[in-house]
């Protein structure tokens, strides 16, 4: 499912003293199955911008595609949207709220007032696309789990409706590294086989470099850079200026080739290891 | 500073069974110390920061702070104002509708004279580097901003040692470099004794030591250095190492000459530049 985005701006509090431009005339494409990486300081328009995305917010000016449809005609209902376009806020197990695991994520299907049959299939494959097991957590009280089954539980609630489009404002942030890489892993899973478009908001340059296609920066309402992970890190110095920063071996890489090694940019520890590997044999051998 | 002697502790869940959340921790800090404790979720460490300030009291084993039992409801306010606590969430730590005023909340239950509470906000704030926001509402400062007004909160009240529960967790690069450089300074310059939790590896890479914690228990404790050159072991534990020392790891697996604990940027151009 792809989404375009033309134009579009957004100005909170329009017309008083407190006006405030959050979007400036943003635009781009993304194409269907595209993994994409979101990032940008606090306050540079990332969340303003995912909410226009399922119509949360509604644009100043401008459009928003999915698929060729206009989300904000007349003809068009929030309802619909909604099915396409699945939105997992920060912290998304604060909204947990129901007595089971099973309730909890078939909120949305029943509320689409689907057959009982097809709620349940939804709810089973939603919680084991998440990596949990079905009859182990089914009737457990959401509240009993662990942190990082909790934000599992509250993202297998969102696939339940059956997104072509998962968007995930920083899926990981307060888990610790193995709850982060699990919960990474399954983003990328549900990427490769269910074929989802993604739009991953991370703070983690680490992370971002390992798993997206391309990267979307923002700064101060507009995008500063759109392209692959490769090709931005390339900018340390202007991600910098604007509050954000590359991974430590893109770093190192770069520390290294001022002192005269002549390699290229990484941006992962394995591309690392090999490049580094290289210069050094290479030496030996001559 | 800090001395943690077979610390057990002990809840009831839901269902009534007795969890143990800590196992026998011994612990101990000494006054001016950077320390950072690592652990995955549920390994205890937040349980075991709470009882820093007496937020939770063992159930078997004591707490000293600079020699004064936690268990001891006289020393209750002491200790609190002694080891103050900063906790992830700035915006759950926020009281007041102006920044000094909510520096000051402190101090005023503290019941200091309100001379002395003016010369204390304005160095806390001074210290953060958050004086000329002393006029500025919270809720519109950024995360990083908001932090460090928190930590301000509690420099006002002159405590000795400052327990920050993942203080960065909800902040962007730039929010969490502007609090680790804070925490920096406290340390070095204030001589205030740092007791950090995180779950970021170049973070911890500053402390002086580092103790790690699994189900209740310390499993590994030394310098930065003494435990990031483990990486199999760390690994196993569900944490990290920098990339960097994880990277030293897998050249030096490649069979180049390369030490096993190195933590930095810097420290590792070093190391490359000496085998080019």
């Amino acid at each position: 499912m792809s989404i375009k985005v033309e134009n579009l701006t957004h100005i909170y509090s329009k017309d008083t003293p407190f006006q405030h431009v959050a979007l400036d005339n943003v635009s781009f494409t993304i194409e269907d199955g595209e993994f994409i990486g979101l990032i940008g300081h606090t306050g540079s328009g990332k969340s303003t911008l995912i909410q226009h995305l399922n119509g949360l917010l509604k644009p100043t000016s401008g459009h928003i595609y999915i698929d060729d449809l206009d989300i904000n005609s007349k003809e068009v209902t929030l309802k619909l949207i909604r099915q396409k376009v699945g939105l997992v806020f920060q912290y998304p197990e604060h909204q947990l709220f129901e007595e089971t695991v099973y309730k909890d994520v078939a909120f949305g299907p029943v509320n689409l007032k689907l057959s009982e049959e097809e709620i349940q299939k939804r709810v089973r494959s939603s919680i084991e696309l998440v990596g949990l097991k079905y009859e182990e957590v089914k009737d457990k009280s959401p509240f009993d789990l662990s942190g990082g089954q909790k934000r599992r539980v509250a993202i297998a609630g969102v696939l339940a409706m059956k997104p072509k489009v998962l968007i995930l404002d920083e899926p990981t942030a307060g888990l610790d590294p193995k709850g982060r890489d699990e919960i990474l892993n399954q983003i990328k899973l549900l990427h490769e086989k269910e074929k989802l478009t993604i739009i991953l908001v991370s703070h983690s340059m680490e992370d971002i470099a390992k798993l997206v296609d391309k990267i979307i920066v923002m700064n101060k309402g507009r995008i500063q850079f759109y392209d692959t992970p490769k090709k931005i890190f390339k900018e340390a110095e202007t991600l910098e200026r604007i509050g954000l920063g590359v991974p430590q071996v893109t770093y190192l890489i770069r520390e290294l080739r001022k002192k005269g090694f002549p390699i290229e940019d990484c941006i992962s520890v394995e591309e690392a290891k090999k490049a580094i590997i290289e210069v050094l044999r290479g030496k030996k051998d001559a | 500073m800090i001395k943690a002697e077979n610390v057990t502790y002990k809840y009831t869940n839901q269902e009534g069974k007795d969890i143990f959340a800590l196992k026998g921790i011994n612990i101990e800090i000494k006054e001016g110390e950077f320390v950072a404790i690592l652990g995955h979720n549920g390994s205890g460490k937040s349980t075991f920061a709470k009882h820093l300030n007496a937020l939770l009291l063992p159930y078997d084993g004591t707490i000293y702070i600079n020699g004064m039992d936690t268990k001891d409801e006289k020393n209750l306010w002491n200790i609190r104002q002694n080891a103050g606590m900063v906790f992830q969430n700035p915006d759950n730590q926020i009281v007041a509708t102006i920044v000094e005023e909510d520096v000051a909340f402190g101090p005023e239950n503290l019941g200091v004279k309100p001379e002395e509470i003016r010369k204390r906000v304005d160095e806390a704030l001074l210290t953060v580097g958050m004086f000329e926001y002393r006029k500025h509402s919270p809720h519109l400062l950024s995360g990083g901003q908001k932090q460090r007004v928190a930590i301000a909160g509690i420099l006002a009240m002159k405590p000795r040692c400052i327990i920050l529960d993942e203080p960065t967790a909800m902040l962007d690069p730039s929010g969490r470099k502007e609090v680790i450089e804070t925490i920096k300074k406290l340390n070095k310059e204030e001589k205030i004794t740092i007791v950090l939790i995180t779950h970021y590896m170049d973070e911890a890479v500053n402390a002086d030591r580092i103790y790690v914690m699994e189900e209740g228990h310390v499993v590994m404790e030394g310098t930065p250095k003494e435990v990031f050159s483990k990486v199999d072991e760390i690994k196993a534990l569900g944490l990290d190492v920098p990339q960097v020392t994880e990277l030293a790891h897998l050249l030096a697996d490649e069979g180049i000459n390369i030490p096993n604990d190195i933590l930095t940027v810097d420290e590792m151009v070093v190391e490359l530049c000496r085998l080019k």
